[in-house]
Formats: C-alpha cells, structure tokens, sequence
C-alpha cells in the first residue's frame, strides 16, 4: 500500500518536463500565497482579478516580439495601476467602474493582438489557462528569480505593507510613502501574476492569489503566520493539483485551483478557531452553560456569529 | 522612517520650543471647505478639548497636525518646524470605528506599530523597542492579553491598546480622536491618567470628543469647532451655555434638575455632596467631581 502511493507520487517526476512542472508550480504557489496574503487582507481581489486581465496585452505584445513577457507584464500592469489612479481623479467615474472599463478592454486588446499569430487559438489557450508541462528551463529560471524578488520584499518590507494594510493613516503619520508603497504592492501582484502564467494562465491566477489566503486566515490570527501558511498552502496545492493531473490525465492548471478550493472548503468546516463546525460547538457549549448570575442561560449576542 | 533633520532636534531644547502653532489652516475636501482660518497656540503641558457637532472638523483638524490631509492654506509647526517634518513626535489615537478589527493582528502587534518609527526601514524592532511595548502594555493593564487578536477585545480594551501603541511612539504630540466613545469605567481612568502624565511630563495633548463633560473634566482649554473656532480658551471661560449654543449652531439645553448653575459649574466650584444621580444628557455627567481635582491642583 505504502509502496504504491510512494510510486503514484515519485513515478511522475521520473519525466524531466515533470520535473520542471513540479519546480515550476512550487515557485508559483509559495509567491501567490504570500503576496495573496495582502490581496486578502486588503480586500483587493477585484484588483487581482483586473490585474491578470490588464497585463495580458503585455504578455502578447512580448511574446509577439519575441521578447521577456515579464517586462512586457510589468509595463502594462503599472500602465493600468496609473490609469485607474488617473481616471478616478475625476469624479465621474468610480474606481471599481474604472477598473472594470480597463481591464477588460486591456483583455480585448491581448486577444485582438494574439489573434494576428498563426497558431492562434493554441497560443491563447496557453496563456488564458497555463501550460505547465511545456516550462523550459530559462521559465523556471525567470521565475525563480521573480519569486525570489518578491518574496524577498515581502519579508524586507513586512513593517511597513503591514502598517499600510492595517492602518492607512497612521502608516502616512509615520512617515510610509503610502502612495509608492500601494504602487509597489501592485508592481509586486503583476509580477506575480506573470510568474503563474505558464502554471495556471491568466484567468485563473485569481484563485491562487485568494484562496491559500483565505483558507490561511480561517487557520490563524497573526500575519507571519499566515504569510507563511498560505505560501505552503499554494505550494502544496500547486504539487497536489499537478499529480492528480498527470493521473486523471486532465488540465493541470484547472486541477490544481480545484485543489486549492478543496482545501479552502475543508478548512472552511473543519477549522479549530473559525470554521462552521467548531463556531457551532462553541456557541451550543454557551447557550449550554450556565449564565455567571445561575439566573437564565447567556445568549450570544447576533453579532458573535463570526 | 522619517529621518529628517528636524527630527533628530532634542526636544527639550528651549530655543525651538514654540510648542504646537497652528496659523490660519483651511482645509478643503474636493471643494467642500471643512475647516476655515483656525489659529490655536499650545503650549507643552497642555491638554486640548476639541468638541463641535458632527462634520464640525474635529477629526479634520487632528489629521491637518498630523499632517496626513492636504492643508489648502495656513500651517502647522511643532517646536518651530512644520509638523510634516516632526511626524515622528506627533503619536495618534484613531476613533475605534475605522479600524479594521478582524485584521489577523494581536494586541503585541499593534503596540509594536508605535515603534515602527524608531526601528527604520527594513529593520526589526529590537530589546528596546521589545522592552518599551511590554512597559506601556502593563500600563494600560492589556498585558495579560498581549497575544490575543484585537477583534477579540470589548470596546474598551480596543481603545486602551491603540492609547498603548501612541504612548510606544513616545511622542511630544499625542491626538485622540473620540477616545471616551463606547468605553468602560476602567478605560475612561486608564485614558484621564495618561492625559494627565502628558501633561506633567509636559506633552501636548489634543482630543476630540464628543462627551463635553469628560472634555470639560480632562481639557485645560476648549477649542469649540464649526469649521470656523468658534471659541477658544480656558475651559471655565469657554464650557458656557452660549458659547455651546454658538458652536452646535442652536440652544444647548444646559437645565438639570439642579439648575442651570450646577450642570456648567466651572471647575474650581465642585458641587457638594454626592455626585447627583446620573441624568441623560451628557452634561450632567455624575463625573463631575472627582475629576476636576487633579485640575485644581494643576492650577494652585
């Protein structure tokens, strides 16, 4: 028995393009982990959400040329982070409106200018959904390096993204360039999306940006901790999803979302602090109790059904 | 993080004590003016009562010193420098309601943020900044409860960590926005001790309320707000039934079963007897009395 799960699990990477998945999903799940503590937190998912769709022409038009998809990304993500900024200093337009006018017209651009290319719809199809049994070397490498880089400012700058997501105005009273600071969280978010590209595509980059996080904030109550746990999460599930994959012979990307939902969902129901399960428990122990005054039950107030 | 010149300046150099100078400040939002032409002068070891109705520019005007909304005309300097450059030494309390309680951060945490300043980019705090946090945890009385996270906390205990996160910052200046909204009796004493070792230990002292009666009890000076100061000075010269009138734009009913005499006793004159039963309105406030003795001290 044993033996055969170690061979479902060791067989796969036998195949060197298997491999260089598996590396390529570990780099992806640990850097959207970490930077989608802070979309979480922030409450950023519909910027996550534009962001992969805004960055898509840059991806094109690099690709195109034959060059780095990385700075091609960058580009148009901080093209699209000003423009929201710049559209929504009139009044007019609200932000979420803005948003959704970019980056959907962003998107359209990228798929105008991809269908120019002869192979057409395979071409987009890698990039809407990853394709992770094609990475090359020099991916892994550029990712690595990206996920390094990112990692490496989330740990640097752990001070001051936290004094920005928890307390805007104070982390300004002490002197935080909050402007800058959101800019390069945003930098750091398109990176990030680019470096997921080849493993789960553009569409659906979103869930790896939310769900280890939030699956990691049902589990804990302190920041280190849930940088650390979603990075492990979306590491996990990158692994996870691409096993089953390989076995059910099914598309990785889509597969290892399922599994970071999955994840998300048992972690929903089962967590020791704030899953359904346990906060039912919790709440028929009080009801249960016997009131401080021995006079009547305590009934939890409505608002304590978090 | 901000290391400017200015900031490095020894506070207690006598030269460049001009205290908190507020000259002229109009603030505007969009095209909304908010606050109109407000001068104030305050000295180290002054305690500051800001009150006025809502949209009044209370918050408005903590956050113009703090320097975190655009300031449309006028200044603010601190000790002689523009309190944009002295951030470091300006610590600031928010109204509970802004934050964001289910942030995954406990108690430690938060206090930790008032050190933030001193530790510098791409630093960590250190056994100074550990050993300041736990100091100020134990005097707000939130020690025992430094891990948990802040959503866990009643109203009270929340307002008591954000005043231990400012007194880590160590600052001159300390702003509270509505520090007395929704507290416990043990918080509302925590918060009247603290004033008071600021203002002995020659801080400057700012807050916005609502509760007139603690602003009147805590407040060495009124500044009555409505866009415009209505009114500013000492507190017995100012806590009068028409300047309040003045300030919430219409008649303030001051009558109590006492009189009218009782309700807006300046401070020298504490009613005698037990503290009268407590009322509904805010200024018949029970508190009254034993608050207004450390005052009269200060004033012997």
């Amino acid at each position: 028995m044993m033996d055969a799960v170690a061979h479902w699990i060791a067989d796969p990477f036998a195949h060197a393009f298997m491999q260089r998945a598996l590396v390529e999903v570990v780099l992806m799940g640990a850097v959207t982990g970490a930077i989608g503590t802070y979309v979480v937190l922030r409450g950023l998912s519909f910027i996550g959400d534009a962001l992969s769709h805004a960055i898509f022409p840059g991806v094109v038009i690099a690709f195109l040329l034959g060059r780095s998809v990385f700075v091609g990304a960058l580009a148009f993500g901080l093209l699209t982070s000003a423009s929201i900024v710049v559209l929504t200093t009139t009044r007019r337009v609200k932000e979420d409106s803005a948003i959704g006018v970019l980056f959907a017209g962003s998107f359209a651009l990228g798929v105008v200018l991809i269908s120019t290319t002869r192979n057409y719809s395979r071409d987009l199809a890698a990039f809407l959904f990853g394709n992770i049994l094609g990475v090359t070397p020099t991916d892994i490498a550029l990712s690595a390096g990206v996920a390094g880089l990112v990692l490496l400012l989330v740990v640097l700058l752990y001070k001051e993204l936290l004094l920005v997501a928890f307390d805007r105005d104070a982390a300004q009273a002490m002197g935080v360039p909050v402007f800058w600071m959101n800019l390069l969280l945003l930098a750091m978010i398109s990176l990030t999306i680019v470096v997921s590209l080849s493993a789960v595509g553009n569409i659906l980059v979103v869930a790896m940006l939310i769900t280890p996080a939030a699956t990691a904030r049902l589990l804990t109550d302190r920041l280190p901790t849930m940088l650390a746990l979603s990075a492990g999460l979306g590491a996990m599930s990158g692994v996870v999803g691409l096993l089953l994959s390989f076995h059910a012979n099914v598309a990785a990307g889509g597969t290892i979302v399922l599994v970071a939902t999955g994840m998300f969902g048992a972690v929903w129901l089962l967590s020791p602090r704030h899953g359904l399960i346990a906060s039912r428990l919790a709440r028929r122990r009080l009801m249960a109790a016997p009131s401080p005054t021995g006079l009547e039950p305590v009934r939890p107030h409505p608002s304590d059904g978090r | 993080m901000e290391r400017g010149s200015a900031d490095r300046q020894p506070a207690a150099n006598g030269e460049l004590d001009g205290g908190l100078v507020i000259r002229d400040l109009t603030v505007a939002y969009q095209q909304r003016i908010v606050l109109r032409g407000v001068n104030a002068r305050i000295e180290r070891g002054q305690v500051i009562g800001i009150i006025g109705p809502n949209g009044g520019g209370k918050s408005t005007l903590l956050k113009a010193i703090l320097g975190v909304v655009p300031i449309a005309h006028g200044s603010v300097t601190l000790f002689g420098h523009p309190s944009a450059t002295m951030r470091r030494r300006i610590a600031y309390v928010p109204q509970r309601e802004v934050v964001d309680w289910d942030f995954p951060v406990t108690v430690w945490d938060v206090v930790m943020m008032g050190r933030y300043p001193h530790v510098g980019w791409l630093r960590r705090p250190g056994a100074d900044d550990t050993r300041v946090v736990a100091e100020v945890l134990r005097r707000v009385g939130m020690w025992d409860a430094r891990r948990t996270q802040i959503g866990q906390l009643s109203g009270g205990q929340q307002q008591r960590v954000f005043v231990a996160r400012a007194l880590a910052q160590a600052a001159d200046v300390l702003l509270l926005d509505e520090p007395f909204n929704g507290i416990d009796a043990q918080t509302q004493e925590v918060i009247r001790t603290i004033v008071e070792s600021g203002r002995q230990a020659g801080k400057i002292v700012l807050l916005a309320t609502h509760d007139l009666v603690s602003a009147s009890c805590t407040c060495d000076c009124l500044c009555c707000l409505n866009q415009r100061v209505v009114s500013y000075g000492p507190t017995q010269e100012t806590y009068t039934a028409e300047t309040l009138a003045a300030t919430y734009g219409g008649p303030v009913i001051m009558l109590g079963p006492g009189g009218a005499a009782s309700t807006v006793a300046p401070p020298h004159a504490p009613p005698p007897g037990p503290p009268p039963h407590p009322a509904h309105h805010p200024l018949e406030h029970p508190h009254h009395r034993h608050v207004h003795e450390p005052l009269g001290r200060e004033h012997e």
